[in-house]
Order: structure tokens, then sequence, then C-alpha cells
């Protein structure tokens, strides 16, 4: 029990000394300099978390001139680029594997609501990229959101020509069409693969109609979904 | 190249004339020269599409996706100790590494803190991936510019580590050590003073590679000017670690900023950076990088606190709703996950930002101009592991 009671203040500490260092003004600043370089109405959202990272989401028209800005504020090494699909799984538990209910399909799943993370989100899919200020020892992370009915925004391989291979990427995963991009080609998949793998509503096949060994790993232990392991 | 009206063509003569590494004036009918999957210089199966203009390489462009495993996906129903697993395989010669940014992006998720003593065994398993990783490097780039000797001197020094590896999480290439909120297990006994004899060992291993690879008159021929990326071009295609730094970025995550839960800044330890910016660079600060990391290991050993090495955590890993992003400087250069969770058994999404990717980006710039020869000391000094660029 000594193992324990020692483990439980290493765990509450951190929040305790976090409280009182709500405001991280370097991220702030930060935030206030890309909204004066953008625009007001460029910049819909953001989130800081004190000491960690700052989420900053631009409009779909602002994206190309976030990079540009950020790098003139010194956000030189580009770090990644890639997307979200925040459409919930359509194809009911993600656990479980047809072979695995013996018999009985999966339960049809009601559509859930599509909730989007830190600095809100509108749309189905989201932008998410990364850059890295090395002088300042911090880094950006941008969102945008883009319409399921337009999924397009301009490119960053101008600005970062590191992103050409991740807009390659998010392109072939996503279905995302970077305007201006020099050669938006497949990447990993076979030139004639059809489909976007990282959409939410493509199937992951192997795991459909295979049982899962590991099944028993994350089955629910008894006393309910939040058992506290050896807590009492 | 003959005169042409194709407008494709055209535009893609006048970019050629604009960089002047490639001479128009003197260009004959190219020919298109395929390097891989299976070539001994790309370390897997990457292949590599290069327009030659006599000896001069016009164009290179590397095709990746020969082994790419679709971990993105699957972390997706895959539960987080599982996933650990899974990247393990991300770049198999440092495999602890890979563990340890997605375990602390988790943590961070859950506000989990691992223990003192599991924070110092993460960073020397670190350190000791890291070394696992250069050593082979310093072997087999020497391989494939025709130095033998020094391949073999790296794989017999590379076995001290690796059993040190073993000793501790019972996987020579694959631990599967880190958990979320500490380790699998404790130290076994007699662990320290052997690692601080392996690490002796390390320490001659570089000192033999001094004069073997780095001293060596045909390898700084080989390597001395060749493939330079200058640091705008490195910091715009996100090349990390050494690469970088042999760009004359003094950049380095250990140092800038570690993520709470490695303990670097307990030690004294120096980032080295190489102004030049080419394969010789690029070698000589992953060679010193290697010493550095054995002196590191050192200084870990002699602080390393008692207790335990595992906090206190729900049996069933369910991360909170939230999103975070940890990077740390793996053997290849920066790693990161970006973890979303939606409070559930499998992580929503999972973005993972592996080193070689970028890396590994940047030789359709680098190559453009290079001899054939020289595209194997480029290739080799940028050094990839296949797993880490297709993940």
């Amino acid at each position: 029990m000594s193992q324990l009671s020692s483990a439980d203040t290493t765990t509450e500490t951190p929040a305790e000394d976090e409280a009182p260092v709500e405001v991280d003004e370097r991220r702030q600043a930060v935030l206030d300099e890309l909204t004066r370089r953008l625009g007001a109405d460029a910049v819909v959202g953001s989130h800081i978390e004190p000491g960690y990272d700052l989420w900053v989401r631009v409009t779909r028209e602002a994206w190309p001139e976030a990079a540009v800005a950020a790098k003139a504020m010194g956000y030189t090494f580009f770090d990644f680029l890639s997307a979200i699909d925040w459409l919930p799984s359509p194809f009911g538990r993600d656990m479980d594997a047809q072979e695995d209910l013996l018999g009985d399909p999966a339960p049809a799943k009601e559509p859930q609501p599509i909730v989007q993370g830190h600095a809100g989100g509108e749309t189905r899919f989201q932008l998410l990229a990364r850059l890295y200020s090395i002088s300042a020892g911090m880094g950006v992370l941008f969102k945008a959101d883009l319409p399921d009915d337009d999924l397009s925004v301009g490119t960053w391989s101008e600005t970062f020509l590191g992103a050409n291979w991740h807009e390659r990427e998010t392109h072939e995963m996503f279905g995302i069409t970077f305007v201006g991009h020099p050669n938006l080609i497949k990447l990993y998949l076979p030139t004639d693969f059809q489909g976007y793998p990282l959409r939410k509503d493509f199937p992951l096949l192997a795991r459909r109609v295979r049982p899962w060994p590991g099944i028993v790993d994350v089955e629910p232990m008894p006393g309910g979904d939040d058992s506290e392991g050896d807590g009492e | 190249m003959t005169a042409t009206s194709d407008p494709t063509q055209l535009s893609e003569l006048a970019a050629r004339a604009t960089d002047n590494r490639v001479n128009l004036d003197f260009e004959t009918e190219g020919m298109t020269l395929n390097m891989g999957p299976q070539h001994p210089a790309t370390h897997g199966t990457l292949r590599i599409v290069a327009r030659l203009d006599g000896e001069q390489v016009v164009s290179a462009e590397p095709i990746p996706g020969y082994m790419h495993r679709g971990y993105e996906k699957l972390t997706e129903v895959r539960s987080y100790p599982q996933i650990n697993t899974l990247v393990n395989r991300i770049d198999w010669l440092g495999s602890f590494a890979n563990e340890v940014p997605f375990i602390l992006a988790a943590e961070r998720l859950m506000g989990v803190e691992a223990p003192p003593r599991a924070q110092w065994i993460r960073t020397i398993l670190f350190e000791l991936s890291r070394i696992a990783n250069i050593s082979l490097f310093l072997g087999d780039y020497g391989l494939q510019l025709g130095g033998m000797t020094a391949g073999f001197y790296a794989f017999r020094d590379r076995e001290h580590v690796l059993n040190q590896i073993e000793a501790a999480t019972g996987g020579r290439f694959h631990p599967n050590y880190d958990r979320i909120g500490g380790l699998k297990d404790d130290l076994p006994k007699g662990w320290i003073a052997n690692t601080h004899n392996a690490m002796d060992k390390i320490l001659a291993f570089c000192d033999e590679m001094d004069d073997l690879l780095i001293g060596n008159e045909i390898f700084q021929s080989r390597t001395r000017g060749i493939g330079v990326i200058p640091a705008d071009i490195a910091l715009s295609y996100g090349l990390s670690g050494a690469n970088l730094r042999a760009s004359g970025v003094d950049w380095d995550l250990r140092r800038d900023s570690c993520p709470p839960g490695l303990v670097y800044d307990q030690v004294d330890w120096k980032v080295w950076t190489h102004p030049d910016g080419d394969c010789f660079g690029r070698t000589w600060v992953r060679f010193q990088e290697t010493r550095e990391a054995a002196l590191i290991v050192k200084q870990l050993l002699d602080t390393i606190p008692s207790g335990p090495v595992m906090a206190k955590v729900p049996r069933i890993i369910k991360v909170p709703e939230g999103e975070a992003y940890v990077e740390t400087e793996n053997p290849l250069g920066a790693m990161g996950y970006y973890i979303v969770s939606k409070g559930d058994l499998v992580p929503f999404r999972v973005k993972i930002r592996s080193a070689s990717f970028n890396n590994i980006s940047v030789v359709p710039w680098v190559a453009r101009g290079a001899y054939v020869p020289d595209l194997i000391s480029i290739l080799g000094s940028l050094y990839f592991i296949l797993g880490d660029i297709d993940r």
C-alpha cells in the first residue's frame, strides 16, 4: 500500500501546481500576433493549454496565409500536416469483429453527432498541421474546417517544401485536394486504389472479418466501466 | 534533350535551368535508373527512380509505400496497450524510443505522471535505443561506402547494448516495456553495473570508430562537400535530429522542449552541431551523439532513485476526452504522436509524425545534380528506417 500512496501524490501534484498558472502569456502573445497578421475574421477559434500547446483554427481561405504569417513570425520548422475525420465510426463498436458476435450481426449504430476537439469546428473534415519555432522553443497547431461538398484548400508546399509529401499523403488518405500543389499524386497507395482509407466510413476489412485474439484483454472487468483497478 | 514545344516539358526545362547545379548546355539524352525496392543501400524497400544525364542525377524521386502497414488506421481499433506493441515496429532499430512519445501523450491526457525511478529508467533506455540505432548506422554507412571493417565492429559492439535492453525488458528489438504510468517491471539485479560496463565498451567503440571511419581519408573524400543541405532548406522540409544539427541548427528536443517524463534536465550533456550540412557533417554529429548518449546513460545510472516504477492507473486504460501532441528527440529525429481521444478504450485518431518521412522527402532536392555514387552517400547519410517512413 505504501507504493500506491506515494504514487498518488505524484499524480496529483502537477494539477495543483498548474491551477494558478492558467494564463500562458507567451502563447497568448503568439495567438494575438497571428490574429493581427491574418485579421480577426480569419482566426475563428483557438485553444491554449498552458505550458503545453496552442491550437489556432483559421478559415479555409486563410489557410495558406497562416503558413506565411507563422513563418514570418519565426515558425520556420515544418513539423507535420494531416487531417482529422470527426465522423464517429459508423461500424458499431470499434472493438467488435462480426465473427466475435456469434452469428448476430453488429447492431446498427444510431448516427452520433460530430463533436470536434480543441479550438472547435463546424465540419466533418478538419486540417491539422504543426509548425515549430526554434528560437521560441514552442509549436503552434493549426486547424481549418473543410466543407463536405468542397474538400479543397490552398497548398502549403510553396511556403514549406516539406508539406509536399504530407499533402500527398493527406490527399490519398482523406481525399482532400490541395490547390496549387505541384505533384498531387498518390504517395503510398497503388495508383488505381479506390477510396480514402483514413476516412471513418472506410471499413478496416481485416478487422471486420477476423476474430480478434486480443478481445479478452479489453473486456470490461466486473464492477463497471470505471473500475479503478487496485484502488479499493 | 532536344528542342520541344510541349508546354510541360518546357516548364520542366525552365525549372531545371534555374537550378544552376545542372548544366543544361551539356545535357544529353537522359536515362532512367531504378534503384530498389531491393537495393542494399535502402535499408528495406525504398525505391528511387532517378533521371540521369551521364553520371549526373537530374531528378530523383523516392517511392515509398512498399511496407506501409496502415498504423494510423489500426490505432483506431486497438486499445492503448496494444498500440504500444504496434509503435515498437516503426523505427525497429530504436524501438523503445518509439514507445516513449506515445506513452507520454497518453499520460498527459490522463493526467498521470510516472514515478521518478520509472522516468530515470525510461531516459536510460531511450538513450540505449539511440546507441543501438546509431551504432548500426556508423557500421552500415561504412559498408555502403566500401569500408567493410567498421561494419563488423559496429555489429559486435551493438550487441552489448542489445543485451542490456534484453536483460531489462525481455526483448532485443521490440521491448514493449513502457506502460501508461510507468514501466512493466523494475530492473533486474546487477543491471546497473552491467550497463556501466557496456557503456565503457561503447565509449571504446566510439574511439575505434573515430579511427576507422570518421578519420578515414577515403570516407572523408566520399562524404565531405557531398549532399549539402542549407539550414533554411532543412527547416522548410522539416528535417530533424542529426540531419538538422549537421546544418548548423542548434536544436535538440531533449534540451529545448523536453516533455515531462524524461529527465534530461538532470544530466550534464552537450548538443553537437556541425556547420557544413554535408554527408560528413551528418555522420559526425551522429557519431558524437553516440558518445554523448553513453555519457548520459552513465550519469543517469549513478543517480537513479529508488521507489516504485508504476503509478496508480486504472486496470482498464480509458483515456479522457482531449487532444495532445508530444514530440521527443528520437534516434532518427523528432518523432511525435497527435492523439485525439473521445474517452474510449481506443483512440479516435492518432497522427504519427515520424522523423524519416520528413528526412527522406528532401531527397529530390538534395540529389539534384549529384553523381550516381554520391546518391548512395546522400541516402545513407540521411539515415532512414523504412518502417519510420511508411509507418
